[in-house]
This record gives C-alpha cells, sequence and structure tokens, in this order.
C-alpha cells in the first residue's frame, strides 16, 4: 500500500510480498533479453512492444478493479471486439467522435454486467458469461462477420501510429494517463479503497456504511470502460474493427492480475504490480520472437504458450513461497 | 427525562416464522442499557431492525424525538447510530486504518485520502483504548481480541449519540475488558447511550444501568439493574421461577468424581511441543472423564486441542492413542481414530454457512454414511432428525440454511455432527461461548450425557464456573506450558483465579 508521501521500495516489498515476484521476473527477463538479444533494448522494440501491450495493459488494470471486489469480468475481449467494430464505423468523424463513443459502448456492457449482478444477484462469472457471447455476437451482426477497415484520411490511426512529442505513440501515453489515474482512485481515495473492502468481506462492507452497491457499479463500468478503450487502440493500430479478435484475452487479464499477486478471492491488489503482470507476459512472448530470430531454435507458436504456461506457473509458485516464507517469519516474531 | 430511543410494538417476520411480535426498548440518553434473552429470543433482529439492515414489518421507531426513517447502516450511522455487531464485521486483509476510518477518512482537495493524517489519527484515537500498535498492518494478523477492541474504536470514534455493542466482551480477556468498560464509562459521562448486549451477566451488574430482557420474540421485562439479581435477570430470560433455578444450581454440572473407577485409557500425551505457543504438554485422558484446560487467553489451550487433533505438526513429544504409538498426522486420520473437535471460532471454522443444518450436521459423517458409493439418503435423514430432536435444535426443517439459526442453535449442531460419529474423544473449545443460558444449559446437559457413555472430553472454557463444576481434573496453562492440576471434587472458582494468578505473578 503506497500510502506515504516518498516512496520507499524496502517498505513497499515489505508490505507487499505478493508482488514481489512479479518484479523480479520482470527485472530477470528485461536483463536476459538486453544481454542474449542486440536489439532487444532498442528504441523499435520499446515502443512497438508496449504499443501491442497497451491492450493488454488497460483490459488487465480493469480487471484487476473487478478482482479486487472478488468478481471476475469474462466479457472483456469480445466487448473488446465489438467496440473496435463500432470504433472503425465511427473513423470517419475522427478520433474524438469515435475514443468516447466506442469506450462508452464499452462501458454500456459494464453497465449491463453491473446491473446484472447488483439489482439482479446474478453470480458475476455467469453474468458476464452472459455479456460475453452477447457482445461477441453482437461484433459479428453488426461488422456482418468481416473486419471493418477504418478511414485512413481522417486522424484516427494516429492514435495507434503516431508519436506524441516524437517519443511515445499516443495510445500509449492515454494508457499511461489513464493507469496514473486509476493508481490515484485506488491509493487515494474512498471509492478505491471500498473496492478492496468489499473483497475483503461484502457483509462487512454494508455493516460498516460503505457505498458497495456504488463500487460495484463502478469495477464494471470501469472494466467495460477499459475493454472500450483496448478496441479503440485495437482499431486504430491495425486499421481495422476486427470482430473476430479478443477470444482469450479475459484469460489473459486474468493471468497479468494474478502474477501479480492480485488475490482472486479479493480484498488486496495493485495497479503497478497488475501493470507489471501483463508487460511480463508480453515479454514472454517478445523474447521467444527473438529466440526465433536468432535462428537456432523454432518454437512454434503452440510451443510459445506452452512455454508461457510454464513461465506463469514458475512465478505463481515463487510468489506463493515469497508470501508463506514472510507470513512464518512474521509469526515467529 | 425524554428518551433517546423508543421502539415499540415491533414486528417482524422472517419467510413466515415470527422473529419479534410486539418487542419493544427504551434507552435514555446517557444510559448504558443492557438488553438480555436466550438465543433465537430475537435480540439480534431488534438491533439489525433499528441499524437498518432488516426492515420492519409493523411498529414504530423513534429516535431522537423524531419517526425514524433508517433503511440502511450507512442512514443509521449518519442518525448517529454505531454498532458492534457480534460476528467481528471488520475487514481482515485491510489495514487497521483503514478499518477504523473507512468511508470517514480525512481528505486533501476533498477528494484524495490523507494517509499520513488517518494513520495518524487512527492512533490517537486507539490511544484512547490502550493499543499501540502498527496501524498499517492488516488487521488479520493481530489477535481476535484486538480486532474487537479496533472494531469498538471505530464505532466510538463516529461521533455516535448510540453505541450498540453486541457481545463486545466474547473474545476480550480480562484487562482489555476493564479497557472496554472504561471507554463505555467516558461514553456514558459524554452523554452518549449504549446498548449493552451480553451474555454475560456479571459485566451487567458492573456498567448498566437498566436492563430489558427479552424472550420469544417479546420484550418481557425492564427493570433498574441496581436492586435486581442475577438470578432474577436469569429467570426472566427462561421464563422460570428464581428459586427453582437457585436448587438446581448455576450449570448442568455436577462437580467431577475423579478418584472414581477411571476407564480405559484414550489418549496419553508426553511432552508434546509445537512452538512456542504449547511446550511440554502432559496429559492423559480416560474414557467418561472431563479434563478441563484452565489458563487465559493465548496460555496455549487451543494449541495443546489442535496438537491432540492432528492439526498442528508436533515439534517434539509423543501422543498415544488407546495405548498406540502412533500420534494423529492429520484431522482426518483423527477422526478416523474416533476424535471429534468443536472449534472456537464457530463463524470461520465450524459452519459453513449456505448450506442446511442436514448438510452441516452430517459432514463429518459422510463417509460412514456412504453405501456403494452412494449417500445413504434415508439413514442420513433418520440420523439428522434423530439429533435435532434429542438436542433440542430449533430449525423450521433440516433444510433451513445454517445461517438462518441462532448462535446457540448453530453451536448444537456441530456438538451433533461431532456426537453423530459416535466419538471416543470430543474436544471442546469454548462450546457455550456466544450462546445463551438456556442453550448453554442444554449444551452442558449434552455434554454430561455423552460422558456418561463413555466418552472421554477435554473442555477448554473461558468461564470458570462450566469448568469449575463441569470438569474431572484442571490443567491450568500459562504460556504454553502446565503450571499446575487441580482435581475435583474440591475445586473452587477461588482455587482456579488463585492457580491462574500465581501464574501471572510467576511470569512476570
Amino acid at each position: 500500500m503506497l500510502d506515504t508521501d516518498a516512496f520507499d521500495l524496502r517498505k513497499y516489498l515489505s508490505q507487499n510480498p505478493q508482488s514481489v515476484a512479479v518484479w523480479v521476473a520482470l527485472v530477470a527477463l528485461i536483463l536476459f533479453g538486453v544481454l542474449r538479444y542486440e536489439n532487444f533494448g532498442g528504441a523499435y522494440n520499446f515502443t512497438s512492444f508496449l504499443n501491442y501491450n497497451s491492450m493488454f495493459i488497460i483490459i488487465s488494470v480493469g480487471m484487476c478493479f473487478v478482482i479486487m471486489t472478488g468478481g471476475i469480468d469474462l466479457s472483456v475481449g469480445s466487448v473488446a471486439a465489438f467496440t473496435s467494430v463500432v470504433a472503425a464505423y465511427l473513423s470517419p468523424y475522427g478520433l474524438e467522435v469515435a475514443l468516447p463513443i466506442a469506450v462508452l459502448a464499452g462501458a454500456a456492457f459494464g453497465a449491463i454486467n453491473a446491473f446484472c449482478i447488483i439489482v439482479m444477484r446474478i453470480p458475476p462469472f455467469i453474468a458476464t458469461l452472459a455479456t460475453m457471447l452477447g457482445a461477441k455476437g453482437g461484433a459479428l451482426v453488426i461488422s456482418g462477420a468481416e473486419t471493418i477497415s477504418v478511414d485512413w484520411g481522417s486522424n484516427f490511426t494516429r492514435m495507434g501510429m503516431e508519436t506524441a512529442l516524437n517519443i511515445l505513440p499516443w495510445s500509449i501515453v492515454l494508457v499511461g494517463a489513464v493507469i496514473v489515474v486509476l493508481w490515484f482512485v485506488l491509493e487515494k481515495t474512498t471509492l478505491g479503497r471500498t473496492v478492496l473492502a468489499i473483497g475483503g468481506g461484502a457483509d462487512a462492507s454494508v455493516l460498516m456504511g460503505l457505498k458497495v452497491n456504488r463500487a460495484t457499479a463502478f469495477v464494471y463500468l470501469l472494466s467495460g470502460a477499459c475493454a472500450g478503450l483496448a478496441g479503440v487502440i485495437l482499431a486504430s493500430g491495425f486499421g481495422a474493427g476486427q470482430p473476430l479478435e479478443g477470444i482469450g484475452w479475459e484469460l489473459s487479464a486474468i493471468a497479468s492480475v494474478v502474477v501479480g499477486g492480485t488475490l482472486l478471492t479479493g480484498g488486496m491488489g495493485s495497479v503497478t504490480a497488475t501493470v507489471a503482470g501483463a508487460l511480463l507476459l508480453g515479454l514472454v512472448f517478445n523474447i521467444l520472437n527473438f529466440e526465433n530470430g536468432r535462428g537456432t531454435i523454432s518454437f512454434s507458436a503452440y510451443w510459445q504458450m506452452v512455454i508461457r504456461g510454464g513461465f506463469l506457473f514458475a512465478v505463481i509458485l515463487f510468489q506463493a513461497r515469497v508470501t508463506s516464507g514472510r507470513a512464518a517469519r512474521k509469526a515467529q516474531t | 427525562m425524554a428518551e433517546l430511543l423508543s421502539m415499540s410494538g415491533i414486528d417482524k417476520a422472517f419467510a413466515g416464522v415470527s422473529a419479534l411480535s410486539g418487542a419493544s426498548l427504551e434507552i435514555a440518553p446517557g444510559e448504558v442499557h443492557a438488553l438480555i434473552g436466550q438465543n433465537g429470543a430475537g435480540k439480534s433482529t431488534l438491533i439489525k431492525i433499528l441499524t437498518g439492515v432488516y426492515r420492519r414489518d409493523g411498529g414504530v421507531v423513534t429516535f431522537g424525538g423524531k419517526d425514524s426513517v433508517i433503511n440502511s447502516p450507512r442512514e443509521a450511522q449518519a442518525a448517529g447510530i454505531a454498532t458492534i455487531y457480534q460476528e467481528l464485521n471488520l475487514v481482515p486483509l485491510r489495514s487497521v486504518t483503514e478499518n477504523v476510518m473507512m468511508g470517514y477518512e480525512p481528505k486533501r482537495l476533498g477528494v484524495f485520502i490523507n494517509w499520513r493524517e488517518a494513520h495518524r489519527r487512527t492512533r490517537e484515537i486507539l490511544a484512547r483504548f490502550g493499543i499501540d500498535i502498527d496501524v498499517r498492518a492488516p488487521l488479520g494478523s493481530y489477535s481476535t481480541a484486538i480486532q474487537q477492541l479496533v472494531a469498538i474504536a471505530r464505532a466510538v470514534s463516529l461521533d455516535a449519540r448510540l453505541v450498540i455493542m453486541d457481545e463486545p466482551t466474547s473474545s476480550l480477556d480480562a484487562s482489555e475488558v476493564e479497557v472496554l468498560f472504561g471507554v463505555v464509562k467516558g461514553l456514558r459521562e459524554a452523554g452518549v447511550s449504549v446498548l449493552y448486549v451480553s451474555h454475560f451477566l456479571d459485566e451487567l451488574f458492573e456498567i448498566c444501568d437498566r436492563v430489558t430482557t427479552m424472550r420469544d420474540g417479546r420484550t418481557v421485562d425492564c427493570r433498574d439493574i441496581a436492586g435486581s439479581t442475577k438470578l432474577e435477570l436469569i429467570a426472566a430470560m427462561l421464563g422460570r421461577d428464581a428459586d427453582d433455578i437457585e436448587q438446581a444450581g448455576m450449570t448442568e454440572f455436577s462437580g467431577g468424581t475423579a478418584g472414581a473407577d477411571l476407564g480405559e485409557v484414550l489418549l496419553t500425551a508426553e511432552n508434546v511441543t509445537t512452538g512456542p505457543r504449547l511446550t511440554d504438554f502432559d496429559m492423559t485422558l480416560h474414557r467418561g472423564e472431563i479434563i478441563g484446560l484452565g489458563g487465559l487467553l493465548g496460555a496455549g489451550r487451543t494449541e495443546a486441542a489442535r496438537a491432540i487433533f492432528g492439526v498442528d505438526r508436533l515439534t517434539g513429544g509423543r501422543i498415544n492413542v488407546k495405548g498406540e504409538a502412533s500420534g494423529l498426522e492429520t484431522p482426518s486420520a483423527a477422526i478416523e481414530a474416533g476424535f471429534g473437535y468443536l472449534t472456537e471460532d464457530r463463524k470461520a471454522e465450524g459452519i459453513i454457512p449456505d448450506m442446511s443444518v442436514r448438510e452441516n450436521l452430517t459432514l463429518a459423517l459422510l463417509p460412514k454414511l456412504t453405501k456403494n458409493g452412494q449417500i445413504d439418503r434415508a439413514r442420513e435423514r433418520e440420523l439428522v432428525a434423530h439429533y435435532i430432536k434429542a438436542l433440542g435444535i430449533k430449525t423450521a426443517n433440516m433444510e433451513q440454511p445454517i445461517r438462518e439459526l441462532s448462535g446457540g442453535n448453530q453451536q448444537k449442531v456441530l456438538l451433533a455432527r461431532w456426537l453423530a460419529i459416535d466419538p471416543d474423544v470430543l474436544i471442546l473449545d469454548e462450546p457455550t461461548r456466544g450462546v445463551d443460558v438456556g442453550a448453554k444449559r442444554e449444551i452442558q446437559a449434552i455434554i454430561r450425557d455423552s460422558v456418561a457413555k463413555g466418552v472421554g472430553v477435554i473442555l477448554i472454557s473461558s468461564e470458570f464456573e462450566e469448568i469449575v463444576e463441569g470438569a474431572d481434573r484442571i490443567i491450568v496453562l500459562n504460556e504454553g506450558r502446565i503450571v499446575t492440576e487441580l482435581t475435583n471434587p474440591g475445586i473452587t472458582e477461588d482455587a482456579l483465579v488463585r492457580a491462574l494468578a500465581h501464574t501471572e505473578g510467576q511470569a512476570a
């Protein structure tokens, strides 16, 4: 919990033992990549890596909020596919129209989830599963099951392809800004603390007089909006609305959140560690691509998945050991 | 003086079953008002109506001279009613500060939580309770007693006009109770009213002004506590005559019978050690014997129980079961060997709230009920029906979710769960905690009957009269070590207190 004015790494790590593993693994992978591959640390790899992964990062952060309340949002991948189509259709009107409307469309799916979960009392897993199927179908219906090319004449594609101040692509800047805002919301506002309290004990939160329904609605709206933003980035980065994309994104997002040390049962979690988790997952693929590029070994896409799974497992195992080790030491003192 | 709170004619039914009918309660400003009654009498329901958790079906509530329109716990807090619920209702994963300040955090610019100020205020509030802890650490890393005091600190810090305390002392030790009483008296002096719900009647005489008694969903009595006797209060709760109770004694136990023919040796423990909280623990348990474990909170009583039941791994010593050298490595091995363990923490380790009474009762028994790979449903129902009747469990039917039962009835279900495996050894950790007087006696009677049938019982209880009258021998623990052993007949509460006090003196 980053609640001091000065940042103290040792304190941070001792208070967040569950997040240690992801940082260690991230640093280790980056070092490995920089030392082993010539162009790994270059500006091109850096920006293209972030550009491609910004979608997954933003979805993971939205998912992180949902999971911190003890919920789950399975609809994010389908919603992103849907909003990529919406954004592509609206691209002739420019980014200033396409972006907000696509994000609102994503938030609308979040609102449906929130309604089902809070008012209808449907478990999040089921409610968001239904939305996942609905959004997927919706994306296919409005696109006629075909990729929808964006209008290259408008400013729409600038977001994914042009850079701000000649340094970073706009999409990365935008995602970065959203992450900073959400970090503030989690660490510094009552809303953020309520999110954590719900995951730590929903009944207790109600009895403490917290606005539980409002915070629950917030996390699903947020997750939907984040998925909406990911859809815009998808459409602008690849030049097309992609109704068939997004399959399995929800699982990648959940994996990022869990690797970042957020408890699946809720009550504990971190925005920064989730971002680190998403980066870590992307980095495994990035490094495997570099490895294939060297030509000595060649991993097929299938083997890459297996390796990623194995790596994930190792990180989580390490994380569990660190956490329980600390708990044991603490109990002895 | 005008009453601060007046509730009258309150009705409430759950799924057609009446929980309250015409209940009433009046609290004056600056008064410490006790609310007593057996479990299931309707105290918790009445409180939850007052705090907006439940809606009343009928009746009138006025608070501060106005008709009350409280429909949620948040509105209750805003109106000046702070509540400490019986089951701890805080969030253990989050920091102490968050638990105290949640919803009322100091802000910068109206939005951003000022953590430094929040920590400072939390430390200040806790200091009034004599607690000095790291407020940034998760609440769950502290003992139940500290958590209870934090819950109370939160409620008191909300500037309430009425503070409701539901069994606030059930997990506090004597010195912590003193701290709490100091706080209650401070509240009274500041003109704040306190509604004090407790099964520990002795406490009421120490700090309360008036006492309201409930029975079967009705308010049956309201009197000044000065001039009342404990016996009168018990009589009002039970709806029985005071003299009858006096003759029958305070508990259902009749004192031990050590020295009589001891049965077969069920269990011997030698030099059992599991860590700093249990060192060199010895004991021998015979058939038909109750061994009490005495000591204060944290003395090692629960640790001893856990070691015997195979929950904690031994780092030293031996446990022999019926003469065989093999100790019990796991709880399932212990159950296999005929051990039952009723845990102290009913909510966390005992019941599965959403499962029915039937399912909760037969959980430990399922392997024995299985025939050809299938659970024998008819046999299961028969058993459950038998225990519901035998133990007097008050439930609408055996499919009712256990969370809807009162604490005492939940405890009986848990007791039945272990009785149903036909145990040789029963380990009972605070079997009557949070249970009203009537159910307490019933549970004691159940224990007595089991012992008569040859079960060996290890009894842990913070209530001295229960352990003094119940146990054949009392092993007194302090800081994880045995300090003395008392043998009945002849143990008195004074003797036990002396043993405890003596060891405390040595430790200091």
